[in-house]
């Protein structure tokens, strides 16, 4: 498997705080990732850097090859690369078909329209809708992201970011915020859309059920650096993750 | 985030609402016949403030951005109307509402790009400073503007063709007001397309989640600089069809607290509704020409009903008519 | 030399009025985050409050006489009156009309200041009228004081004076009292303070009623020196805006700096450029606005 993404040595500083200490990250084409550690660990704070929420103090990010490190959000959007975010972040005065389809009028570069009407544009309207029942929203697809429930709320961030054709995803604690129950289908929903398109994932998780479960590979952070990197059984048996995350991690059912 | 209390009751028809528009569309088309010549001029203002409360609230309702200088913008358009008049000798209509077009584009360009790095707040009173600026502007160059005394303009020739020579009432009353309809009616439905494009819609997601819209790869500085020239030329088209029928320009619509009307409008007709200011614009200005005569303390009054407004009616009038509409069609 | 040290004066003259204004407003937002678009006709009430009542106490008696009227140290007494009244809408106002809107939009918070702005505005005019108010008889009383070759207004040294003592004053409420304390907290993190006992509630009322005072202050002092006018409200307002752009928002420090400068410009612009005074002003705004944002000591 080649590599999608690379950060060399990457640093965030914060005031004397070092979020992100050279950080050497890598994401292989088609994998799905977890990134795990406690809070504080730079988890957030690295995908933002990735993403361009943040810019970089030292280190490269390179992307399918590509130098990205300086390049504004939407260049990295438009190379491939989308998220979704920890605390969902929607347009909750707009239906969850209109927010989806916002992303797709964005990836098409028909935003700059606006003498259309975007009601017309039919292609874009049926792809958003099949987004959303792809990730079983479409009963939910007139009502306002304000009025969806949690759940709702998250798989509908993820479809958005979905909605962008990215080639590296990164999910920023899916399940967050939601009942256990629920978690699982959220996670079977979005893994087997992820795995069907190639479509690579690094996702933030605290539950390690859901960590052990999906993952091809586990990515663990402490402090700031990467304190282990290996398939699910190296990790479970890695001593130094034990010690550092809270409680021992158990076998996935 | 914000937790704003009101409904948005998503259309998918807008076919639907042309029932409603129908009726005063007819209304509006016959007026001149029926109703006598001050009624029509007062409804002639009312239409031109209505473009002004339209293009204010591209910004406000469908972009999240307050802005308290849109004097600013009006106060162009009719000071390039009234320059025209007096540097080029320029009587078209057509000419002037160009030329208005033009010197808000370019005073819109400029003021927005320091604008619309900033939100809420500093947006807020930078578009004020601004207009404050203008309005010294106008003060200090005297001899240019006209000063206190502002500048005299004469009626202009619509179409190349009809002219004010003669009953300059009846032709306010009549001729202009059809002119003045007309604009209004095409600057509606610009605004009503642009609001409904994938740009109205991108602005609407920058109003509610500025970093998920940033996320979804939306140029957030660059939409809202254009919006806010949209906004700004919509306004100067209004001023320069205020001209007219004021006879003169004079510095005050420069000054904020012209803004405030036009904020007013906007707020009293609902300003998360496409028509609402509209309405509140109409409402606004048959309330002020009747108060007006009453007493002084307008500002006042405005104030009060504004505070009224936002704590107990944040939605305006036609807000909370679709409201109460909405509440009748599903009874619990 | 001697014209140096007049312009200095007035630069600090015009810092110090600005300081009591735009620290008035800074320390609202910094503790609040809220910013009242009427805090400058809450300068304007104060200075007209002062001049009226200066201007009825100074001919209550028999016109005619020189000096008449109250003796000047009994002027000078009831000068802050202005401050007081500013104070006391402040402490009414909050409570009433600004608390409804911290849990909404921020756009009704500056619509509803707005509100209030066009509300105090005609207050004003109804209370006072259309023509200026003017207490310039304790200015004159205070007399001037030679500088090299001009005499210089001695009652200009109050004003810096006064500004001075208000900015130690601040300094010290703000970094050596409880109650500073409690404010700063509050300021840092609302909900943390509010977990911790403090009452919420209380310190934003005080918080805003300070920051009135502080404008009416700046008001009440400057009125003997010009008088008060209908429109010196949302011209103060504008100011004190630029100060806190140059400054930062929500800093005090910021504040006194971006006074300082302001007042040190438009000293300059005055003198040399009496044309373009403002546009310098706001030329410097834009300026520092493109570079650095948040100000020079603003919290983002």
């Amino acid at each position: 498997m080649s590599v999608l993404l690379e950060t060399k040595a990457v640093v965030k500083q914060f005031g004397e705080f070092r979020a992100v200490d050279r950080v050497d990250f890598r994401v292989q084409e088609g994998e799905v990732l977890a990134l795990i550690g406690s809070n504080g660990a730079g988890k957030t704070t690295l995908v933002n850097l990735i993403s361009g929420l943040l810019t970089a103090d030292e280190g490269r990010i390179l992307f399918r090859g590509q130098d990205v490190t300086k390049q504004p959000v939407k260049e990295r959007i438009r190379a491939g690369i989308a998220r979704s975010f920890q605390l969902v972040n929607l347009f909750d005065q707009l239906s969850a078909l209109d927010n989806v389809a916002l992303a797709i009028f964005s990836r098409q570069g028909k935003t700059r329209r606006l003498l259309t009407l975007a009601d017309a544009d039919r292609p874009v309207w049926a792809e958003a809708t099949e987004v959303l029942s792809l990730f079983r929203l479409d009963a939910k697809a007139r009502t306002l992201a304000g009025g969806l429930s949690q759940g709702e709320r998250k798989l509908l961030d993820v479809a958005i970011a979905y909605a962008l054709k990215p080639r590296l995803l990164f999910l920023d604690e899916p399940t967050s915020g939601v009942g256990t129950r629920e978690k699982a289908p959220i996670m079977d929903t979005i893994v087997s859309i992820v795995r069907s398109e190639g479509i690579s994932a690094a996702i933030i998780e605290h539950d390690m059920d859901v960590v052990f479960s999906y993952s091809d590979r586990i990515v663990a952070m402490h402090q700031g650096t990467i304190l282990a990197d290996g398939t699910p059984d190296q990790i479970r048996r890695d001593e130094r993750v034990l010690t550092t995350l809270i409680g021992t991690p158990e076998p996935p059912r | 985030m914000s937790t704003v209390t009101t409904v948005v009751i998503p259309t998918r028809s807008p076919m639907r609402r042309l029932w409603y528009a129908a009726p005063v569309l007819m209304v509006l088309l016959v007026l001149p016949w029926v109703a006598d010549q001050y009624q029509t001029i007062l409804l002639a203002y009312g239409l031109a403030m209505a473009i002004a409360a339209l293009g204010f609230n591209l910004l406000l309702g469908y972009t999240g951005l307050l802005s308290f200088g849109h004097s600013a913008y009006f106060g162009v358009g009719a000071y390039a109307v009234a320059l025209m008049v007096k540097y080029l000798g320029v009587t078209s209509m057509e000419l002037h509402l160009l030329g208005a077009i033009v010197a808000s584009v370019l005073v819109t360009a400029i003021f927005g790009v320091a604008c619309v790095r900033y939100t809420r707040i500093f947006f807020g009173i930078l578009t004020m400073a601004l207009s404050q600026v203008l309005w010294s502007l106008a003060f200090k160059f005297f001899w240019v503007t006209g000063g206190t005394d502002g500048l005299r303009v004469p009626t202009p020739t619509l179409l190349g063709v009809v002219t004010g020579k003669g009953d300059k009432i009846a032709f306010l009353a009549h001729a202009y007001y059809y002119y003045v309809l007309a604009v209004f009616l095409v600057c509606v439905a610009v605004m009503w397309v642009i609001v409904n494009s994938p740009f109205g819609r991108a602005l609407q997601a920058i109003r509610d989640n500025e970093t998920r819209a940033q996320f979804i790869g939306i140029p957030i500085w660059r939409y809202r600089w254009v919006a806010f020239m949209l906004s700004g030329v919509f306004t100067g088209v209004a001023g320069a069809l205020w001209v007219p029928l004021n006879g003169l320009t004079t510095p005050d619509i420069l000054h904020w607290t012209f803004s405030g009307k036009i904020v007013f409008m906007a707020v009293l007709g609902g300003f998360r509704t496409f028509v609402g200011p509209i309405v509140g614009a109409v409402v606004y200005n048959y309330l002020e020409s009747y108060a007006v005569g009453y007493t002084v303390y307008w500002q006042l009054f405005l104030g009060v009903i504004l505070v009224v407004l936002v704590l107990s009616l944040p939605t305006g009038i036609v807000g909370t008519a679709e409201r109460l509409m909405a509440r009748r069609r599903a009874p619990r | 030399m001697d014209i140096v040290l007049i312009h200095v004066f007035n630069a600090l003259l015009y810092a110090s009025v600005l300081f009591l204004i735009a620290g008035g407003l800074s320390l609202i937002y910094g503790v609040m985050r809220i910013v009242n678009l009427a805090h400058g006709n809450l300068y304007a009430f104060g200075a007209y409050v002062s001049a009226w009542i200066i201007g009825y106490l100074s001919t209550s008696v028999a016109v005619g006489e020189a000096g008449s009227g109250a003796p000047t140290w009994v002027l000078l007494a009831l000068l802050p009156a202005g401050a007081i009244a500013a104070a006391a809408a402040g402490a009414l106002l909050e409570p009433t009309l600004l608390r409804p809107f911290y849990k909404r939009a921020e756009e009704y918070q500056l619509l509803v200041t707005f509100g209030l702005l066009m509300i105090i505005d005609d207050v004003i005019r109804f209370l006072w009228g259309p023509y200026p108010l003017s207490a310039s008889v304790v200015f004159e009383n205070f007399g001037s004081v030679t500088v090299g070759d001009t005499l210089y207004p001695t009652y200009n040294f109050l004003v810096i004076g006064v500004g001075a003592l208000a900015a130690i004053f601040l300094w010290a409420f703000i970094y050596r009292t409880r109650f500073g304390v409690v404010l700063r907290a509050t300021s840092q993190d609302m909900r943390m303070a509010a977990a911790l006992g403090v009452n919420v509630n209380r310190v934003y009322v005080q918080a805003f009623t300070l920051g009135c005072f502080m404008a009416g202050l700046g008001g009440a002092i400057i009125v003997p020196s010009q008088s008060a006018v209908l429109g010196m409200g949302v011209d103060a307002l504008i100011l004190s805006f630029i100060v806190v752009v140059i400054g930062g928002l929500g800093s005090l420090e910021g504040a006194l700096l971006g006074a300082l400068i302001v007042g040190i410009v438009r000293e300059a612009g005055i003198t040399w450029f009496p044309e373009v005074e403002l546009a310098v002003l706001y030329l410097m705004a834009a300026a520092v606005l493109l570079v650095r944002p948040a100000g020079l000591f603003g919290r983002a």
